[in-house]
């Protein structure tokens, strides 16, 4: 790992296809900022994203990483950070990605709580797909596949990893680089799986949840009186739901990674040249 | 017959079935007789139908047959569900004290041992050692030394302590000086024993042990029968090598996990039957596009659906090899006996990672349950062979970098492999990805680099089909006038059946067939037959449609769809049909 690492390091030579003004080049600036600062580089780095505009972040950035199927980035991470504990394993999607097709999974690595960061670029729409509602959509809230409104309350992914026993609960927004900064990386450095639903407006698709909607509304945790360890106090914030939140709402500082928990502490890619010396062992249990 | 004995105890299941069943096993097999054993189960955990079977001889077993010479019956039931395979002479012990069996009519010709199971059991500690007593009770019958027993009683019972041992054996001596006092038959069968020297163990537990020899250090899977016991043997052990199992949320999860382990570098496989390969076929795809090896093993059950979740078919064959949407490379390679379940898994494990491609390894039911007897030599760990394929490091990575020095994932090399660079390897970073991509791993619409990927991709295949030995298991007559075709556990029952059918001069040249994709070209011993017969256990014919594609001629086909496997002595029959009546032989 070198020392002299910049986040433009991070970044590819491909310009990305995102719409001119997208939420999602804060959140991923943040993102390489938030690995060069703690200290990582691209070769010790694996990104992991799913299917729509957050998928395509693999392409954009310059380190390890796989492009896999809608919903299912978190499983492929759990497995690259379990079979290799050395490696900065960071997981990025979308709010359909994480909360939709990807929600079941969603929940089970919050349980597990595998060493790993995850960033969902929350802009509560379906933009590669044209506008269609997401989970993340308001009730009232008018697309293409809900032209009377949606129907239906909209999931709270805080609350959901709250309810999971999450160890690390955070909100940013993406065009306040700083902060969204300063809790990928902490997200990054809890010791367990740091979990970022980040505000990423969608330009094109989305006239309600614009970047002047969370200017004006949201409030940093920061400047107010809330301390992440208390877990009464952030699942007030959380369940409250009148306030768009930034900040670290919640965080476990006695968090114990799944592979630690489970003595996952090799690179498994090194084995032997044949079976291991005392694999007759594994016959004679039989006898 | 004094020295092939089948055997089978029988009851509801949660009566301890197949745990009595096993300690028998293991004490035959331990005093160096040859097993196989089968189940009969049903999908529920207490209450139904539930035998296992036991078929031990001192030459090698290779199948089960449709005769039962000794059950133990803990129900009515378990007499009428195995009246096919009793006969004239064949033993039924079962205790008359219980409420359920005191009006019990032994079929006439049958020998009915009226033992006080649980009575004896009370006698020796307690009521619960009562399929113990029976067991003892069968070494009279069997005139099997019991001594043999007291080993695999101690295996079983050791945890719970030496009075429960001790306690144990005393059962299964009341059990057998019941039987010698009470009844004065000149029993049939003398059990003798060897001194070899065997290891009893099932195609699961020999496909996990190929995994673990083989270097398989993670492993994601969700319950699922009959592959479950497979995740059940890696988790007690995959740890000691350093590796994980993962049981993760759901299959598509443990897919996915498994993918994104095989990246980082591991051996790595998921395990699922039917219904869960379902669910994994959309990341099959990817892992193929993404150009990562990984093993994922099917092991079938009767479909479609649920289906007969514990029953035995080969139905998954078309889904092997054509599942997934658009056209993915892929290796299909199947086990034709318990000890190539270990062979296979090593075999995979090579296969993905030379040409880093998804290899299906695909079992069967019956192979996952059966339990057979093997020399320890037969999984000689010496002969374990590791080919990582094109793995670079920080010594070679340039020859793969780009003039920009971006190391290149799928460079279109000659033979359609491109080099691997492990997460963590300097200048190494680079991405993948299901979307269609060029050299570095970058999506992509240009219409030629499409091209070009494809062809790289389908070039790995062709390679492998150079490179690599995909011939058939051969046995039987070479120059026989009938070919039998097969694939899958049914190699077992086939090559019995051909000893039954020599004795009445009709010589089978067999060819069993593990590698479905690529596969062995098959034209010549085809056209050198008179009558070419496929053996497999589906209604359609799958693996014979595949040979008349291949060979463009109509072969006959034996099929059976009923939920169980082939039994030598009926398939001895079939394939006589056959001979009689081309094109007409079907169950």
């Amino acid at each position: 790992m070198s020392s002299d690492v910049r986040f433009v390091d991070f970044k590819s030579d491909k310009q990305p296809t995102w719409c001119p003004g997208c939420g999602d080049f804060g959140t991923m600036n943040g993102m390489m900022k938030a690995l060069a600062e703690t200290g990582n580089d691209p070769d010790n780095t694996f990104v992991v994203a799913g299917i729509g505009c957050s998928g395509k972040i693999g392409t954009y950035m310059h380190s390890y990483a796989l492009h896999g199927v809608h919903g299912r980035a978190l499983p492929v991470g759990t497995g690259v950070k379990l079979a290799n504990p050395d490696l900065e394993v960071m997981v990025a999607g979308g709010d359909g990605d994480g909360y939709s097709i990807g929600s079941g999974h969603f929940i089970h690595a919050v349980r597990r709580n595998v060493d790993m960061s995850y960033v969902v670029m929350d802009n509560r729409i379906y933009g590669l797909t044209k506008g269609q509602a997401s989970p993340t959509s308001r009730e009232d809230f008018e697309t293409s596949t809900s032209p009377d409104g949606t129907n239906m309350p909209p999931v709270n992914p805080l609350a959901l990893a709250l309810a999971a026993g999450a160890t690390f609960i955070a909100q940013s927004f993406s065009s306040d680089s700083q902060r969204h900064t300063e809790i990928v990386k902490q997200a990054i450095e809890h010791d367990g799986f740091g979990f970022v639903n980040t505000y990423s407006p969608c330009v094109t698709f989305n006239d309600v949840d614009t970047y002047d909607y969370f200017r004006d509304t949201i409030v940093d945790l920061g400047e107010e009186d809330h301390d992440p360890h208390d877990r009464e106090a952030a699942k007030r914030k959380i369940l409250e739901g009148d306030k768009e939140y930034m900040g670290v709402i919640y965080q476990d500082d006695d968090s114990v990674p799944f592979e630690e928990r489970e003595g996952v502490d090799q690179n498994m890619s090194e084995i032997p040249d044949g079976a291991p010396d005392d694999a007759m062992d594994l016959v004679r249990e039989f006898y | 017959m004094p020295d092939d004995l089948n055997w089978a105890i029988g009851g509801e299941a949660g009566d301890g079935i197949a745990s009595t069943g096993k300690i028998f096993a293991q004490a035959l097999s331990r005093a160096g007789r040859h097993v196989l054993t089968s189940k009969d189960f049903a999908s529920r955990i207490r209450g139904g139908y539930t035998a296992y079977k036991v078929r031990t001889s001192v030459d090698r077993v290779e199948s089960v047959v449709d005769r039962l010479d000794v059950l133990i019956a803990l129900t009515e039931r378990t007499i009428d569900e195995n009246m096919d395979e009793l006969h004239e002479g064949s033993v039924i012990i079962y205790d008359g004290d219980r409420t359920t069996m005191q009006d019990l009519e032994i079929p006439e010709g049958m020998i009915g041992l009226d033992v006080p199971l649980k009575g004896l059991a009370e006698d020796a500690g307690g009521a619960i050692m009562a399929n113990v007593v029976a067991l003892g009770a069968a070494c009279a019958v069997a005139d099997f030394p019991i001594e043999n027993l007291d080993e695999s009683l101690t295996k079983r019972f050791k945890d719970k302590g030496s009075a429960i041992v001790e306690n144990n054996k005393e059962a299964a001596r009341l059990g057998q000086e019941y039987v010698e006092e009470e009844y004065d038959y000149d029993f049939d069968y003398d059990l003798e024993t060897t001194d070899n020297d065997y290891v009893l163990l099932n195609g699961n537990e020999a496909l996990g042990m190929g995994a673990l020899a083989a270097g398989c250090r993670f492993y994601a899977g969700y319950p699922i029968t009959p592959a479950t016991s497979i995740m059940e043997y890696l988790i007690g052990r995959i740890d000691d090598y350093g590796g994980k199992v993962v049981q993760a949320e759901d299959e598509l999860s443990a897919i996915n996990m498994a993918l994104g382990a095989a990246r980082a570098g591991a051996r790595s496989m998921t395990a699922t039957s039917g219904a869960g390969i379902d669910l994994m076929t959309e990341t099959f795809g990817l892992v193929a596009q993404s150009e990562t090896p990984l093993v994922i093993t099917d092991v079938q059950r009767s479909g479609p659906s649920t289906g007969m979740p514990t029953k035995q078919e080969q139905g998954d064959l078309n889904m092997a090899l054509y599942g997934g949407h658009g056209e993915v490379p892929r290796f299909v390679v199947a086990p034709t006996t318990v000890s190539q379940c270990f062979w296979k898994a090593i075999e995979a494990f090579n296969l993905a990672e030379k040409y880093s491609t998804p290899v299906f390894l695909v079992s069967d039911l019956a192979l996952s349950v059966t339990e057979q007897t093997f020399e320890p030599s037969t999984f000689d760990m010496d002969a374990v062979e590791i080919d990582r394929g094109k793995v670079v490091d920080e010594e070679d990575i340039d020859t793969w970098l780009d003039e920009q020095g971006r190391f290149q994932p799928h460079f279109p090399t000659a033979d359609g492999v491109s080099p691997r660079a492990f997460p963590g390897t300097e200048d190494g970073a680079h991405m993948t990805t299901g979307l269609e991509h060029d050299a570095l791993g970058r999506r992509t619409e240009d219409q030629e680099i499409r091209v070009e990927q494809v062809d790289k991709r389908e070039r790995k295949v062709q390679t492998a089909r150079e490179q690599e030995d995909w011939s058939p298991r051969e046995f039987g007559e070479p120059d026989a006038d009938t070919l039998v075709i097969s694939w899958g556990s049914n190699e077992g029952a086939i090559r019995e059946g051909m000893d039954i059918l020599e004795e009445e001069g009709i010589d089978i040249r067999l060819l069993s067939v593990p590698y479905l994709h690529p596969r062995p070209d098959l034209s010549d011993a085809i056209e050198a037959a008179e009558t070419t017969i496929v053996v497999e256990c589906n209604a359609t014919g799958q693996f014979a449609d595949l040979i008349e594609h291949d060979v463009l001629e109509r072969v006959n086909r034996i099929n059976k769809y009923t939920g169980v496997r082939f039994k030598a002595d009926e398939l001895a029959e079939d394939i006589e049909d056959a001979i009689a009546e081309p094109q007409e032989a079907a169950q």
